[in-house]
């Protein structure tokens, strides 16, 4: 018989799976449960989009592309990009269009990190800079960002986590899961601490056209960042097209032809039909952008203020489309809370943990859903918390 | 003002306090705004939507077109306005294009739909045709869906 124990690799197997998934997986046994799990937008892909794929499907373009992506759409996003952040990339020699942002960050550590590198991680994040790290050999090093710096990364945190071996800083914002957002005035000391090192940022702005009163700022902007920066973004968020995986990098020529490799070999090009879309999304959707984030900010603000009221303290996020308020009035676990919501009143939650131990203390909640939707759970939650004071 | 109209239209139960919290607005400003909208006729009144087939049964609705010849003193505003005072009537409005009044009314039954169509409206001075059309199926009004939406999938398997 086979023994897979010796066949996996143990790198791979030493991996955590996503702290998400196990929520959904308990969600899924439970009726009548009200999810406020999910990290990705409830609305449609707006239809002129839908429609260009159509057209591009109609017309057979149905093969490969070159594998740094449709030169017109490395064009549409050069353009986008010097509109957004002021900085210009070369479509034919610094720009991947990737198959999601996910892959942008996977490439970016692949093509940086060899064993023993130190990676700069600030957490609570995303779930998959850790992991990409650790498969490359590298070595995760974790600021843990804090409510009372509104979850910012500082820049005595970030001098305090380099060392020799720093290869690269990961820049998460704004943030999932805490909401924060990192304004130029909050960016300009970090610059000031890269600029004489040798370490790259990789900045993940998935969410820069999701910011709620105030404007995306990237580090990318700063004197003497460009050099440095892998700039990644996509298209899931912003313009609801997570099932589309469609993202894109934006480097300097030396780190992008490093990547291109590893893009070439892995996955030859990414999605055809959906670079078509792509285009038009760039090109002619901000309005179907701007009602969005409309939305959103509704939802989002009736959110900061429910949970504040229900005495969970909550941090106004700037940006992304979750809220992430503090259980720690409660006693109870994030885990803990967690699970009791979602046995006793059939609310799914994320708890903070999954994106970090820093975590600990606050849930996840995403506003990707209807206001009678949040409604509902915001109705739940009361009666949850209710119930938790008497026994 | 567009934002607090856009939310009070699908949902007309929100509170002063959840508009003013997702308007940032004080719970003062949004009642006089409300007041303001009230007063000036932008906001003519609050009604609930019903989906109709499921809440009434034994009744059935209709849309009939009316092509309508004005004549001195008696103009299409006059017609309509008589007819809209039948309480059968759920809406009436004047069309451009081919017709000129487009009526929706309630009845229990294709036999009352029919009687008021040849008692009522065939008879009034000025209507020349008329032409009845049934509701089979609403799948959307007022902004909402009536039948099921689509079920959420985001984070399933």
């Amino acid at each position: 018989m086979i023994d897979y124990s010796k066949l996996v690799g143990k790198t791979a197997s030493e991996i955590k799976p996503s702290g998400i998934r196990k929520y959904f997986d308990i969600a899924a046994t439970l009726d009548d449960v009200i999810s406020l799990g999910v990290g990705e937008p409830d609305f449609q892909t707006p239809w002129t989009i839908r429609r260009s794929a159509i057209v591009a499907l109609e017309r057979g373009k149905t093969f490969y592309t070159a594998n740094a992506g449709l030169i017109k759409l490395r064009q549409a996003i050069s353009d986008y990009t010097y509109s957004h952040v002021g900085v210009s990339y070369d479509p034919s020699k610094e720009i991947i269009v990737t198959v999601g942002g996910s892959e942008a960050i996977d490439l970016t550590i692949r093509t940086i990190i060899e064993p023993g590198d130190e990676v700069i991680i600030p957490e609570p994040s995303f779930v998959c800079y850790k992991p990409i790290v650790q498969l490359t050999g590298g070595v995760p090093v974790i600021i843990e960002t804090k409510r009372e710096n509104n979850f910012k990364l500082t820049a005595a945190d970030l001098k305090a986590a380099i060392s020799p071996r720093t290869k690269l800083l990961i820049l998460p914002y704004p943030n999932n899961p805490t909401g924060a957002i990192m304004t130029e005035e909050d960016l300009i000391p970090i610059a000031e601490i890269l600029k004489d090192t040798n370490i790259a940022v990789l900045t993940d702005e998935i969410y820069s056209e999701l910011t709620y009163g105030k404007e995306h700022f990237s580090i990318v902007s700063l004197d003497g960042m460009r050099e440095r920066t892998i700039y990644v973004n996509g298209f899931s968020k912003a313009f609801a097209m997570t099932g589309w995986r469609l993202g894109y990098m934006c480097g300097p020529n030396e780190i992008i032809k490093q990547a291109l490799k590893v893009h070439q070999f892995g996955i030859m090009s990414s999605p055809t039909i959906s670079q078509y879309a792509a285009i038009e999304a760039l090109k002619n959707c901000s309005d179907d952008v701007s009602s969005m984030v409309t939305e959103y900010d509704q939802r989002r603000k009736y959110l900061v203020n429910s949970f504040n009221k229900l005495g969970l303290d909550c941090f106004t996020p700037e940006g992304a489309f979750y809220v992430f308020p503090s259980i720690k009035s409660t006693g109870l676990s994030s885990d803990e809370f967690c699970e009791r919501l979602l046995y006793s009143k059939r609310v799914a939650v994320i708890p903070g943990t999954a994106f970090g131990e820093s975590g600990e203390g606050y849930i996840r909640v995403s506003y990707a859903y209807s206001l009678k939707h949040l409604m509902a759970a915001i109705e739940r939650i009361s009666e949850f918390l209710e119930e938790l004071k008497k026994s | 003002m567009n934002r607090l109209i856009n939310l009070l239209k699908t949902n007309a139960r929100l509170t002063n306090a959840q508009l003013a919290a997702m308007l940032d607005m004080t719970e003062e400003d949004v009642a006089a705004e409300i007041k303001n909208l009230e007063d000036s006729g932008v906001i003519k009144g609050y009604s609930t939507i019903i989906d109709e087939e499921a809440a009434y049964k034994d009744s059935i609705s209709a849309y009939i077109e009316l092509s309508v010849t004005p004549k001195a003193h008696v103009g299409y505003d006059e017609i309509a306005r008589h007819i809209a005072a039948y309480p059968e009537v759920e809406s009436i409005s004047l069309m451009s294009g081919g017709y000129d009044l487009a009526v929706t009314v309630r009845c229990k039954n294709i036999k009352e739909v029919s009687s008021f169509v040849y008692q009522r409206l065939a008879t009034i001075d000025g209507v020349i045709s008329t032409s009845t059309h049934f509701f089979l199926q609403k799948y959307k009004e007022n902004g909402i869906m009536l039948v099921d939406a689509a079920k959420d999938e985001r984070g399933q398997e």
